[in-house]
């Protein structure tokens, strides 16, 4: 009881709650303009907090992350271009109820259930995690080495596209982690006789290049005019949830609980829970037909899923440091620079942190809802900003923060570089969040796997000797025999098939 | 007109930058460089003392941590820098290691070290589940077990206590690699680690354990330091109980780049000294757990030079250094 009144003095200052509204704002407003995600909102508010306190630090993340991730949906609704990923699942119902003149029933639906499923993602990370994190005192190199590779599995196996160009851009995570001086044997590693270089590729750069500049780069090369956005009226925003709260709670439900699982699920995001939970939601809806028309109930679950997840994917970040996304990866990051070292130490050394984040998430679910409302009123003006004004803007907030970081020019030059390589990746249509898993956790593998190996003097058995270790290896394995199986149950099937038609 | 204008402007400059030259040092921000990453010990300490030393000289002192390279890259930017005493920074004792690993040709010598502020010595410490509660009753088992039953963990390969463990093996005629050590990022990690069941022994200062000591989930049976420490009162030394005489501890050190002159170097020695001795500094050591130690410029740079010889010996037996 006293840690959470010590979080709530934390948070309840006028300084935080001014961060909170301000990074409010500044979500709303990044995640509705197309082609800019939330994981971009991440990117260039990580700058800002280098001058803050770990707390305020924090609050402007979640909060600004979950406001774009809800107003990623204004655009999607009003122009049929999806402000951020996680919201390109249901665009085709949104923009449709756009087309028969109430955008708003579709707004409304998104913005209400989106702050449903961010508190129910949050009230799981509150209960949750700090069960676990005393299951993750037990974990030594052992089970972390399982965790990382289950990480990166999943990144490769459930990213958009196929497996193979997950891969890829694995591998290119995964190879600019080698670089420099901080591996197990302390060796120097492709630095070419630079002090620089010794210091490895500096993540928040990277991460600024991949994400933002090779946005700017596009919006250079592709120049496209968006088109003038309908008008909407603030009607029945929020009274008619109240009407599909009543005739859609299952659905409600699912949506939370499935994103917040997936997101929780090292490596795996808002984006891809949305997918996942507009599939299900039509598979099993009485009225599939209807999607795709014009039909809420694809959206209030989606919606909902896409923002469990983004609280969801704070679980594995905070219990055990290994990202969830890659917006947890950045946070993770952040976390480092404010000397909290994620991991289940924390959650004994500094529960009234923890506490404070807590508080913050459920804070940020809060704001969303009359923050929305105006964001929904206003979405005509922020989506007529012109690129060429925008773009400008947002390269300058890169380099400074690229500068930041550590005060070398060296962080710009990282900055461009990756900047250049994300937008060669995006146009050969290979994903940038394996990458950043691989950057973020291409270190961790490599530790925990060495170290496992010298403390059981290069035998493999040891990595499963201990029961979770064990655990954690079996179900890794069976994530990589998943996609196997099921081609080879196609193939099985296919193979009846064509034996029932010959016959 | 317009040429008077010029000349009464250029006649104005002239006497400004003389009167510049005239004013005695500082009458610009000073940088304080920390190698190491914002957050951890190393950059408490630097904030702190930069902020008193902005105080008792009246010019601002920015702190900026330059990190990475196991602490070659932001070393490397102190050293590097103009020795005009506008660029400071936070010496570590990685100085002493680092080319000796041969990863860079840096050493102490290429600083003017301005003083000591802090030192931590290491320390012994085991898991609360571990079976061994006392240090000779480890030892013993160290010594009858084959090599390598036991690991240790706390700092990366070749850290200061790896060096620290090596030297103490060394001193009780036990070959260094008795124990074997796993590396780690640092103390709090190899702790963690301790704790999950994945090493026996941490060998790191006292200090940086001393949350889960706290939390009664690790046991401290030994430090490395002639005296015990005021902090753990309870905890031996190594002379009073196995007879080792091996002593090793941890410094930071305020210092500038090599060949300062002298006038700088003695305001910007009584500004650190002044810093040292204030209120601030001495509540926010106690309250951390460092331990307070004062070397002046002579002393100190005894201290860092014996320590560099002291550590070149055992890493070259351990085989920590470079060919």
């Amino acid at each position: 009881m006293d840690t959470i009144v010590a979080a709530a003095a934390l948070v309840f200052q006028p300084y935080v709650l001014m961060v909170i509204f301000g990074s409010a704002a500044f979500g709303m407003f990044v995640g509705a303009i197309p082609g800019l995600t939330a994981t971009m909102a991440t990117a260039l508010l990580v700058p800002v907090t280098f001058f803050m306190d770990p707390v305020p630090a924090i609050a402007a993340i979640v909060t600004a992350t979950a406001m774009a991730i809800f107003a990623g949906d204004i655009p999607g609704t009003l122009l049929r271009m999806p402000g951020t990923p996680a919201s390109a699942a249901y665009v085709q119902d949104a923009f449709a109820l756009t087309k028969k003149g109430v955008p708003e029933q579709a707004l409304g639906a998104s913005l209400v259930f989106s702050a449903l499923g961010g508190i129910f993602g949050t009230l799981v990370l509150i209960t949750s995690s700090p069960v676990l994190a005393e299951i993750a005192l037990k974990f030594s190199s052992f089970e972390y080495f399982w965790l990382v590779v289950l990480g990166l599995s999943c990144a490769v196996f459930i990213s958009p596209g196929s497996p193979a160009r997950g891969l890829i851009s694995l591998f290119i995570g995964l190879f600019a982690a080698t670089i420099g001086l901080e591996n197990p044997a302390g060796a120097p590693r492709y630095t070419f006789g630079s002090v620089e270089l010794m210091a490895g590729v500096q993540f928040i750069p990277a991460m600024i290049g991949l994400f933002a500049v090779s946005e700017v780069i596009r919006g250079f090369i592709h120049r496209t005019d968006p088109g003038k956005p309908p008008k909407t009226s603030g009607r029945g925003i929020i009274s008619q949830q109240w009407q599909n709260l009543k005739r859609y709670p299952k659905q409600a439900l699912r949506g939370s609980v499935l994103g917040t699982a997936i997101g929780a699920l090292p490596g795996a995001g808002a984006d891809i829970a949305a997918w996942i939970s507009y599939a299900v939601s039509k598979k099993f809806s009485k009225t599939p037909e209807k999607f795709g028309e014009g039909h809420v109930e694809g959206l209030v679950e989606a919606g909902a899923s896409n923002n469990g997840a983004m609280s969801g994917a704070w679980i594995p970040a905070l219990v055990f440091g290994i990202p969830g996304d890659s917006i947890t990866a950045i946070v993770i990051g952040v976390l480092y620079v404010k000397g909290l070292n994620p991991g289940p130490m924390i959650f004994i050394t500094q529960p009234e942190m923890i506490y404070a984040v807590f508080i913050v998430f459920l804070l940020a679910n809060l704001i969303m809802l009359p923050l929305g409302w105006i964001a929904i009123m206003s979405a005509r003006k922020v989506l007529s900003i012109p690129t060429r004004v925008l773009m400008p803007i947002i390269l300058m907030f890169c380099i400074v923060g690229s500068f930041a970081m550590n005060n070398s020019v060296f962080g710009i030059w990282i900055m461009l570089v990756f900047g250049v390589i994300g937008f060669l990746m995006e146009e050969n249509d290979i994903p940038i969040a394996p990458a950043i898993l691989g950057l973020v956790l291409g270190p961790m593998l490599e530790q925990n796997f060495v170290t496992s190996m010298i403390k059981s003097q290069g035998s493999f058995i040891a990595f499963f000797e201990r029961p979770i270790a064990a655990g954690l290896g079996i179900f890794t394995i069976a994530v990589w025999m998943l996609p196997l199986m099921l081609l080879l149950l196609r193939r099985r099937r296919a193979g009846r098939t064509d034996a029932a038609s010959a016959n | 007109m317009n040429f008077l204008k010029t000349a009464t402007a250029l006649g104005g400059l002239v006497l400004m930058t003389g009167t510049a030259f005239a004013q005695s040092y500082p009458d610009r921000p000073i940088q304080l460089i920390v190698p190491w990453g914002a957050g951890g010990g190393t950059d408490a300490v630097g904030r702190l003392l930069g902020g008193q030393i902005s105080e008792e000289l009246g010019v601002p002192v920015n702190v900026v941590n330059r990190t990475g390279g196991s602490g070659v890259v932001g070393h490397s930017a102190i050293a590097n820098a103009e020795p005009d005493g506008y660029t400071i920074g936070i010496m570590t004792i990685e100085i002493d290691m680092m080319h000796w690993q041969g990863l860079t040709d840096l050493t102490y010598e290429d600083f003017d070290i301005l003083a000591i502020v802090n030192t931590d010595p290491g320390g012994v410490m085991v898991s609360a589940d571990s079976e061994y509660q006392d240090i000779e009753s480890l030892l013993e088992a160290i010594k009858s077990e084959p090599k390598g039953t036991f690991n240790a963990s706390g700092t990366g390969q070749g850290g200061i206590w790896h060096v620290g463990l090596a030297g103490w093996l060394i001193s009780e005629d036990l070959p260094p690699d008795q124990v074997t050590f796993v590396p780690s990022q640092g103390a709090a990690p190899g702790l963690a680690d301790m704790v999950a069941g994945g090493v026996d022994i941490v060998p790191s200062s006292l200090a940086e354990g001393r949350s889960m000591i706290d939390a009664e989930r690790v046991v401290p049976l030994a430090t490395m330091s002639a005296e015990r420490q005021n902090a753990f009162p309870d905890v031996p030394t190594l002379a009073e109980t196995t007879g080792s005489d091996w002593t090793v501890a941890v410094w930071r050190t305020v210092a500038a780049p090599d060949g300062l002159p002298d006038d700088v170097k003695e305001t910007l020695e009584a500004a650190v000294e002044a810093a040292y001795n204030s209120e601030e500094y001495q509540t926010f050591m106690q309250e951390r757990g460092f331990g307070l130690r004062w070397a002046g410029s002579e002393e100190a740079t005894q201290i860092v030079a014996d320590d560099d010889a002291a550590f070149g010996e055992v890493m070259k037996e351990a085989g920590l250094a470079a060919e």
